[in-house]
């Protein structure tokens, strides 16, 4: 029950957020923080307080539709709360790095934001089909309007595009989840879109194969993955920086938790001959998102190309069906929250003070903000894979677990951290190094608030670099009970 | 029955009857005294009255189940819930119409007589068993709407539409005409059932009299290739009158057609089902691609609702067939009691925001009201979700549980028309929401006058049950499954 209350205070912080805005503008952003705050030390708190003998923290299951035998079922197990407390994390982040960006609307630029936040918490603990596409669609539209209203030059352009890509391929998604529940009613007689029932369902091979794709699609949609990733350069490029961290942060986790909890256990043959595929998917994406970072001239859009990259270690990952290939890829989307949203943090930090994401127009920015650059080379040796650092750890073991499935795929894939170091290094050099730009005449640095934000994630990344086991155990509860491996 | 015997009225049958008698009594008091007393105030809560009333008689003639009275009409839950909704749709549309009529009728009060008639025409036709209150039915729905459309004194399109409505729906009516006659000669009765014991062997005639009859209706829902009236007189009509035309009188021709569908064994005949299933998908892809281009949000409803009645289609084959009978008319009715509501919704908050003389019917003159009129955008945007079948509203557990009953019965070439269908339909209806967040780049004013406080308390409870029932829908499903189907 602890986590139907946990959404629903979400959703009425948002109310009370946006009510708020009448007493002052800083009166939204405080009901944000004080939920999000409250939301991660809750999530520190079941945490502490340990698992119960299933491996739950929390768990709770109303009937809600019982017609369909849809039930409100809500279940947090260690991969679950190691999300949903990211996605509390990511939200004070969300919050802070848009403090002074927004300027109009603020209280419903909260509400937006703790909408999204309340519909991914309802994603990463569904335990019923339905219930887990109508969290999935929750988080949409809040999405879809905090980039058509708080977006910038071509925001009606990438909020189209990124609505039209997640809905389209939801739709095929919840095709596929009626299909199977159609299935599961024909073998047994029970109309249920339980997780746990319908998880060992007898399907013809044939059929199991086109419901696998259909949430596959979904799924790679939001991860994203090449080809159907083409919304993401726009949608992050467009979206205001809390925007932007939340999609990079979180909404792409989504997509790969998807795959970890729904995608692969739900029809594990179907996977599991689709798995070469998926990771020569996750090859291709790691480095064509390489190599358009690479060639990218737009802060913003550099950091959403490399994203692209990265989640292609995920696919690969999980796909090489091998315990050490599923560790790295949760791990990765531990370390890629913390390290892409501090990366577009700064993109936002800096399209704010100098009024462009140019490259270009940038260059010895150092002299004048010094913290900052210490901030974004932090994070930019994050991202590029730095041994000591949560995504070395993350990439390093997906790579591992790839090469014992597909040691061709694993090799090729591993000139994606090469390519990685190029435009990190290339970013970082156009915008902090070289000659300073003789029209910068000065430039605020970061100041106390934004420090302590990029403090707290560069502690994250320390903790899961040099010590990943908190994350390991929680996440290795979760891999043992799905029971996907062989 | 034989023409010798005597024709008498049973208790029950009077009490089943109740409702409809207490509408018609209301009916004839009404125009007694708008004849004597020429006072606004009193015609509208003269029908307001007419028309709450005969609810107090529902829970009764409910009580005493199915009463089919004198073989004509079917009194029945499957009529009583029809009755109800068109009752409150006709609430509705009287509460929207005062303020909107005012500065567009010297006299309003004969649109309330006619509002009145028009529900009783589409009651009777809900509760039709037999051709003569079919066609006497929909006869008094149609001519009361001619007059309703018809009904501001100034202005050329509502005398332009109703003219259009008159002609070609006058041409739909005979066309049906000559089907029952066809109906008739073959089976000998006028009764719906009587079609259905036809052999095989002795039906073309029969089918040709059911393809004439089809087109008719199909006229009448407006769907491709019968549908080039719809956009205009959406158009012309006035806004509250689009809404009544656009929910009760194609409820109450989609009412009678199921009913008929059942009781005469429409389906048995394969030709039939496969003419129904091309002219819905024709319907869903006709509709929603025409519906793109629209500029004006009436034309734009006006294309979305031939969409909508292609996928209300689905409902109609599926109940055809003897396995999905139950399931199909469930979520007909579930689809029809949403699409009332979000329906009524839209052009509720299109004459809400109309003024004295020009409907608020272009979209671009939608442009930020999120920022000017918080809760009617708020409304619309609720409505314009519904329509796309987005979670949290009705649209999309109607939507769903259309795709539930045409996946439970292998119909997948129209589930998945509906889903390409609603694919497409996200973008234009996502273009409502978009224009309404757009910042106002000048004070501009959108609407010169404040809404009336009457139109606004409606279109936001209308707007609140649209979201209400997207969360839980269960009380609606329950209650139509006790109704049973016709």
């Amino acid at each position: 029950m602890i986590l139907f209350v946990v959404i629903l205070a979400l959703l009425a912080a948002g109310v009370v957020a946006w009510a708020s805005e009448r007493l002052s503008k800083d009166a939204p952003r405080l009901v944000s923080i004080v939920a999000f705050g409250a939301g991660l030390i809750w999530s520190a708190a079941l945490w502490l307080d340990g698992a119960d003998a299933g491996g739950l923290y929390a768990a709770m299951d109303w009937p809600w539709i019982a017609r369909f035998g849809i039930h409100l079922a809500l279940e947090m197990d260690g991969l679950s709360l190691l999300m949903v407390a990211l996605t509390m994390f990511l939200g004070i982040v969300a919050v802070v790095s848009s403090w002074d960006e927004i300027e109009s609307g603020h209280g419903f630029f909260q509400f937006n934001i703790l909408w999204v936040m309340a519909g991914v918490v309802g994603v990463f603990t569904a335990m019923d089909l339905l219930l887990f596409f109508f969290f999935w669609e929750v988080m949409l539209i809040p999405m879809y309007l905090l980039i058509a209203i708080w977006g910038h030059e071509e925001k009606a352009y990438a909020s189209m595009k990124f609505f039209l890509f997640t809905q389209i391929s939801g739709l095929l998604m919840l095709f596929a989840i009626l299909a199977l529940v159609y299935v599961h009613h024909g073998a047994t007689g029970e109309i249920t879109f339980s997780y746990k029932a319908l998880l060992g369902t007898e399907i013809d091979p044939r059929i199991a194969t086109w419901l696998m794709l259909g949430f596959f699609v979904a799924f790679a949609t939001k991860l994203p993955s090449v080809p159907v990733h083409t919304w993401l350069p726009d949608a992050h490029t467009q979206a205001p920086t809390a925007g932007s961290v939340i999609l990079a942060g979180i909404l792409l986790k989504t997509g790969a938790y998807g795959i970890i909890r729904f995608a692969v256990p739900l029809f594990p043959e179907a996977s599991a001959d689709f798995a070469l595929w998926a990771m020569l998917l996750g090859t291709v994406s790691i480095l064509y998102g390489g190599a358009m970072a690479f060639s990218q001239s737009d802060f913003k859009r550099l950091v959403a190309y490399s994203s692209i990259a990265h989640m292609g270690f995920i696919l690969l990952g999980v796909y090489a069906f091998n315990e050490l290939g599923m560790q790295g890829a949760i791990v990765t989307m531990v370390a890629h929250g913390f390290s892409t949203a501090a990366l577009f943090m700064m993109a936002g930090a800096i399209q704010q003070r100098l009024h462009t994401r140019e490259m270009s127009e940038m260059g010895g920015l150092w002299t004048h903000a010094p913290r900052m650059g210490t901030m974004t080379l932090f994070f930019v040796i994050a991202s590029v894979g730095m041994p000591g650092l949560g995504n070395f750890v993350g990439e390093f073991l997906a790579l591992l677990g790839a090469f014992q499935e597909n040691w061709l795929m694993a090799v090729v894939a591993t000139a994606g951290i090469v390519v990685a170091a190029v435009y990190g290094l290339y970013l970082m050099q156009r915008s902090f190094q070289g000659t300073p730009n003789p029209d910068i005449a000065s430039m605020r640095d970061f100041g106390l608030r934004e420090m302590s934000v990029m403090a707290a994630m560069m502690a994250g990344l320390v903790w899961v670099g040099i010590y990943p086991q908190h994350v390991l155990e929680l996440s290795n509860a979760t891999i043992q009970t799905l029971g996907v491996l062989p | 029955m034989s023409a010798a015997e005597v024709w008498t009225l049973s208790a029950a049958e009077v009490w089943a009857l109740a409702p409809y008698l207490a509408l018609a009594g209301g009916i004839a008091l009404l125009l007694l005294a708008v004849a004597a007393l020429r006072s606004h105030r009193l015609a509208f809560w003269g029908a307001i009255a007419t028309l709450a009333i005969p609810l107090a008689f529902v829970p009764t003639a409910l009580g005493g189940g199915t009463q089919i009275v004198d073989d004509v009409l079917e009194i029945d839950g499957y009529a009583l819930f029809f009755f109800v909704l068109f009752s409150l749709a006709a609430i509705a549309t009287a509460v929207l119409s005062a303020r909107y009529l005012g500065s567009r009728a010297t006299h309003r009060q004969e649109f309330y007589l006619l509002l009145t008639t028009a529900t009783l025409g589409a009651a009777v036709t809900a509760g039709a068993s037999h051709f003569a209150t079919f066609l006497m039915g929909l006869e008094v729905l149609s001519i009361s709407l001619y007059a309703m459309i018809a009904y501001p004194e100034e202005g050329h399109p509502p005398l332009e539409a109703a003219a259009k409505y008159l002609i070609l729906s006058g041409a739909a009516s005979s066309t049906m005409l000559f089907g029952m006659a066809l109906i008739y000669a073959t089976s000998g009765s006028l009764n719906f059932e009587a079609a259905g014991d036809i052999a095989a062997g002795e039906r073309n005639v029969l089918v040709l009299g059911q393809a004439m009859l089809l087109v008719g209706v199909f006229f009448k829902l407006s769907l491709v290739p019968f549908h080039m009236w719809t956009p205009d007189v959406y158009q012309g009509a006035p806004a509250p009158v689009t809404g009544f035309v656009a929910t009760v009188s194609k409820g109450a021709v989609f009412a009678v057609l199921l009913r008929y569908a059942i009781d005469a064994d429409l389906l048995s005949s394969p030709a039939v089902g496969i003419v129904i299933a091309v002219i819905a998908v024709l319907s869903m892809v006709v509709g929603n691609i025409l519906a793109l281009l629209q500029t004006n949000l009436k034309r734009l409803l006006a294309y979305s609702s031939i969409a909508h009645l292609g996928y209300l289609m689905i409902a109609l084959v599926v109940a055809g067939t003897a396995a999905g009978r139950a399931l199909g008319v469930e979520s007909g009715l579930f689809y029809v009691a949403g699409y009332f509501l979000m329906t009524l919704a839209a052009f509720g908050v299109v004459t809400v925001l109309s003024n004295e003389t020009d409907d608020a019917d272009q979209i671009s003159g939608y442009d930020g009201l999120l920022w000017r009129r918080p809760a009617i955008a708020a409304v619309l945007a609720a409505a314009a979700l519904a329509l796309a079948g987005i979670p949290l509203t009705v649209g999309f557990f109607a939507k769903f549980y259309l795709v539930a009953a045409g996946v439970g019965n292998a119909a997948w070439g129209l589930v998945w028309a509906l889903i390409v269908g609603s694919a497409i339909g996200i973008y234009y209806y996502l273009r409502i929401v978009f224009a309404m967040t757009k910042r106002p780049e000048d004070d501009r004013p959108l609407e010169a006058r404040r809404a009336p406080w009457e139109g606004l308390a409606t279109v936001v409870l209308l707007g609140v049950l649209i979201v209400l029932l997207g969360i839980y829908p269960s009380p609606v499903i329950e209650l139509i499954r006790e109704l049973g189907g016709p």
